[in-house]
């Protein structure tokens, strides 16, 4: 199918207003009937991912069966930000787990629905990068292994946030927390640690695996929508700025989550049964020193006392996933049902 | 139907009647037997509807029990020693979320060192964890237990505990009487949830308390238990007349009547006890036993009347609080602070160190004469641990004890007792 | 000499009036020493008695030095402690005696069963096993008959034919009976008639020792 791209932008990005498109191809935000799963009255600070990506993904979630969802969530900012005893702004089934096992125990509710004769009812674990790559990637890795009927869904703001920004498996080389300060030779996060948590979940061979940003609200949509078509274990990570710990401006969050891919620092794709099956291209290539400069976790490697040479090496990284991916081919390019065009 | 079968094997077959929905195992010694058979009855069909879950480890073990219990569905798992610590955090996550659980604790020593034997310190370090702990004093007790179990679990939303020391009863084989299903089924209605998750119902599970609340939600729970304290008694009369044997309660005293010396213990060990209190008994000397079934909640009014008779109480007690003391014996106490009794600690079994019914003779012997020290660890070799602290005095290094005494054990396969 | 109850047959009572017997298996992993006391315990049950049996043993490992326990009474077991003084003591791998006290507590008048093609002499025991009741003591090659009706060195089922006949506590039918509940169809069979072979040389054999003592 051809397709003609709308080339109509608002307010600097490519966000189409959804009056111009067909309701089949309106984003499920867009919808007055959508669920709000995580509706207002909720504690998370302005301009926070993590709240934004949490809403998107589960009201696809919802839309997807039908309502017949039941959502597990780990111990982090979403769980502390959205249920401030005695209020909720859950409006779905939702169960805090702990910090470590939010797998395992959506592993239980899964086993529960099916021994009842109620495998309709579909189950979404989440967690932030912390309870998903360290704390949690045991249960994580025994779920998939299991091929646990779970969809596993990681917001992924790049450090512990809640207990006041420490370092993860998840955090960038080079970025500040409070225990990788920027001072001494090596500010900020050591280069050559960390784990790619999208490429351990391919490892496993599960049915689907898929990167997004809240910077694309339909590619995050369809990509829900099309975890939830399998049935396994499936995950889904997603890269949602946090505008306190990453020191960037908190109206800013969409945009330095969209400069995050288009630099290609995080590559936005989806993988079948341990396999890429399609790639989000970027779009206008930029240089990473514009996606840090607006974060101040990224501060030292600017200004007087700068270091081009870690900068040299952060583009580095871009690169390399540039070309792994083959972010820039333009036939690469994933539209919203799926298809390449 | 009396059976000549393994402790576990028993355990196994009565848990599969008690109809569970979800079970979930990481293997463990000496819980291994238990879980194998109840997965081969789920593979083969005869346990059925039930999900069988080979999970990655103890805490994903809980974890799954967890979200399987909040969904409604009837959730059993098993463990001992590390297995129950690497899964403490959910095992607290479990009687706060107020899930009926039912687990099998089949006790042992924690280590460092690393000892697979039995003793009781696993099932103490849970024992601030809001669950129920019933100690089953034979295996016949074991399988009986957790029929009750799932019963109280349910009836109370607290999750309960079944302990059976570790191969001295889990790999025992003797007598059984597996309670028959249809028996098991009069005795235990379906689980029907009071807080369950369900999309046509949707509700948050699990937020966070503060300040302002946390003290109310504890002290409901406390409450809770406390209501087994009432519960237990009733469930165990009514198991005795659809069953027709005595199992379970808070406690239980044998020839305490006109005992000046009670012993009171925990566990498999009293069946030695008793034994041993007959044998004193012919020789003249009034002693009974009192048997602790029902650990949490701490049963003090029961343990008070039992022990009103007594001159001299001597706890016998398989764990042990380093830099404190005796365990259980702090409980005893506590229940009879204001009686005018001489309460004596005995340390007894750590790591499986077998108990010997000549040593327990001599106990009764030493407290009916007033000859016990406030604490005695039982059969402990003087020799080794003088010339230890002779070592440890002469030179200024660090390390394990264990590697250190080695050498003055000598071959530990050459030993039967 | 009363064979209905077995060769060396005389009955014992505990102090106390209690009829307990005990009785204490050795051998190494691998050797089924766990499974020969379950059987016992089987067999004990399947004649109508109390029966208790429990191993002794660490982690999983083939070889390494094993003890099991049973218990046959007329009263419910309670004890639970290892068997401090056997009544009788069976003793599955020679290669123990130099490395396990296995005679701990073994009293004057206990049975004990060697499973052994060697007689005791050339075991090495001839001076030790003169204090105890000759009557009551015995070798017997189980591996060797093992061998033969298994076409596998797992002695076990054997000794406990053997121990039938020795100690006359429990019937070779109840043994076999065990066995057969316990083990496949065809595992069953042979390790019964293993059981029966040795039960059948047992009673036959009568050991000779040098100044052998007879009361």
């Amino acid at each position: 199918m051809t397709r003609q791209p709308v080339h109509f932008y608002q307010v600097g990005s490519f966000a189409v207003g959804n009056r111009l498109l067909d309701r089949a191809e309106r984003t499920i935000q867009s919808d007055e009937a959508r669920t709000d799963s995580l509706d207002c009255g909720h504690r998370a600070c302005q301009g926070c991912g993590e709240a934004l990506g949490a809403r998107y993904a589960l009201d696809a979630a919802m839309r997807a069966t039908s309502g017949q969802l039941i959502a597990v969530n780990a111990t982090g900012c979403l769980e502390v930000f959205s249920t401030p005893y005695p209020e909720t702004s859950w409006r779905i089934a939702w169960l805090h787990s702990l910090f470590g096992n939010a797998p395992a125990v959506a592993t239980g509710v899964a086993a529960a629905l099916k021994v009842k004769g109620r495998a309709e009812v579909r189950v979404v674990a989440q967690a932030g990068d912390g309870g998903t790559v360290d704390i949690g990637f045991g249960c994580l890795s025994g779920m998939f292994e299991r091929n646990d009927d779970v969809l596993f869904i990681c917001y992924d703001n790049e450090a512990y946030m809640n207990t006041g920004v420490q370092r993860s498996g998840a955090t960038p080389p080079a970025a500040r927390t409070a225990t990788t300060e920027a001072v001494g030779p090596d500010p900020g996060n050591v280069f050559g640690q960390g784990k790619d948590m999208a490429r351990l979940a391919m490892a496993h061979g599960i049915a689907y695996v898929a990167t997004a940003t809240v910077a694309d609200l339909h590619d995050l949509e369809g990509k829900v929508e099309r975890a939830m078509l399998h049935h396994g274990a499936r995950y889904l990570h997603i890269l949602v700025p946090c505008p306190l710990g990453w020191g960037s401006a908190s109206n800013e969050t969409i945009h330095v989550a969209r400069l995050a891919q288009e630099t290609g620092l995080f590559p936005v794709y989806e993988a079948e049964y341990g396999v890429v099956t399609g790639v989000s291209a970027i779009r206008h290539r930029t240089p990473v020193d514009e996606y840090l400069s607006l974060q101040g976790r990224y501060r030292h490697l600017f200004g007087e006392h700068g270091r081009p040479d870690i900068i040299a090496r952060i583009q580095d990284l871009a690169d390399e996933n540039i070309a792994r991916y083959g972010l820039l081919d333009p036939s690469r390019v994933l539209s919203t049902n799926g298809a390449q065009s | 139907m009396l059976r000549q079968i393994e402790g576990s094997r028993a355990v196994a077959e009565t848990v599969a009647r008690c109809r569970p929905e979800v079970v979930c195992a990481y293997p463990i010694s000496p819980q291994t037997h238990i879980i194998e058979a109840i997965g081969a009855m789920v593979k083969a069909g005869t346990l059925s509807p039930c999900e069988f879950i080979n999970v990655e480890s103890e805490f994903a073990a809980m974890s799954v029990s967890i979200g399987a219990s909040a969904t409604g569905a009837r959730s059993y798992t098993a463990t001992a020693s590390q297995g129950l610590l690497f899964m403490l955090e959910a095992v607290y996550n479990a009687s706060g979320l107020g899930l009926p659980i039912v687990m099998t604790l089949a006790n042992r020593a924690i280590g460092a060192p690393i000892n697979i034997w039995n003793d009781h310190s696993d099932a103490m370090a849970a024992r601030d964890a809001g669950w129920i702990q019933l100690f089953a004093e034979t295996n016949q007790e074991a399988a009986d237990l957790h029929v009750q179990a799932f019963r109280l679990a349910e009836e109370l939303s607290v999750p309960v505990m079944v302990c059976m020391d570790g191969f001295i009863l889990t790999h025992a084989v003797e007598g059984i009487d597996v309670p028959e299903q249809r028996d098991v089924d009069d005795f235990l209605p379906p689980y029907e949830p009071r807080h369950v998750l369900d999309p046509q119902h949707p509700t948050s599970i699990g937020a966070m308390v503060g300040p302002e609340a946390f003290t109310e939600v504890r002290y409901l729970s406390h409450l809770r238990q406390l209501d087994a304290l009432e519960l237990i008694p009733d469930l165990a009369a009514r198991f005795a007349a659809a069953f027709g044997r005595d199992s379970g309660g808070l406690v239980h005293e044998y020839r305490t009547e006109d005992a000046a010396t009670v012993v009171v213990a925990m566990g498999s060990v009293l069946g030695t006890i008793k034994d041993a209190v007959d044998r004193r008994r012919d020789a003249g000397d009034r002693v009974g036993v009192v048997g602790i079934t029902t650990f949490r909640p701490f049963p003090f009014d029961a343990v008070r009347r039992a022990l009103r008779g007594a001159e001299t109480v001597i706890v016998v007690e398989k764990a042990f609080s380093v830099g404190f003391g005796g365990v259980l014996s702090t409980d005893v106490a506590m229940a009879t602070h204001d009686q005018s009794l001489s309460l004596r600690t005995v340390i007894a079994g750590l790591g499986g160190r077998a108990i010997l019914q000549d040593s327990l003779e001599t106990l009764l012997v030493d407290g009916v004469q007033g000859r016990l020290d406030g604490v005695t660890f039982l059969g402990l070799d003087h020799d080794i641990v003088d010339r230890e602290r002779q070592r440890i005095a002469s030179q200024r290094r660090s390390g394990s004890t264990a590697e250190n005494i080695l050498g003055d054990l000598g071959v530990v396969a050459s030993r039967i007792a | 000499m009363n064979r209905a109850l077995g060769v060396g047959v005389v009955p014992r009572q505990r102090e106390g009036g209690q009829s307990m017997f005990q009785v204490r298996i050795h051998g190494r992993g691998g050797q089924g020493v766990v499974t020969a006391a379950e059987l016992l315990s089987m067999a004990a049950f399947a004649e109508g008695r109390f029966s208790q049996a429990f191993p002794s043993f660490g982690s999983e490992r083939t070889g390494a030095p094993v003890v099991s326990f049973c218990r046959i009474d007329d009263r419910p077991i309670r004890s639970r402690e290892p068997v401090i003084v056997p009544n009788a003591l069976v003793i599955q791998d020679v290669t123990l005696l130099h490395q396990v006290d296995l005679f701990a507590g073994f009293p004057d008048d206990g049975y004990l069963l060697i499973n052994t093609s060697k007689n005791f002499e050339e075991l090495g025991l001839g001076e030790f096993v003169r204090r105890f009741d000759s009557r009551r003591l015995r070798t017997c090659p189980a591996t060797e008959l093992a061998q033969e009706h298994l076409g596998r060195p797992l002695p076990n089922a054997a000794l406990l034919g053997g121990f039938a006949a020795l100690t006359g506590q429990i019937t070779l039918e109840a043994i076999q009976a065990a066995i057969r509940e316990r083990f496949s169809a065809v595992a069953g069979e042979r390790n019964a008639a293993a059981a029966a072979a040795a039960y059948q040389l047992v009673n036959e054999t009568t050991e000779e020792f040098s100044h052998a003592s007879t009361d």
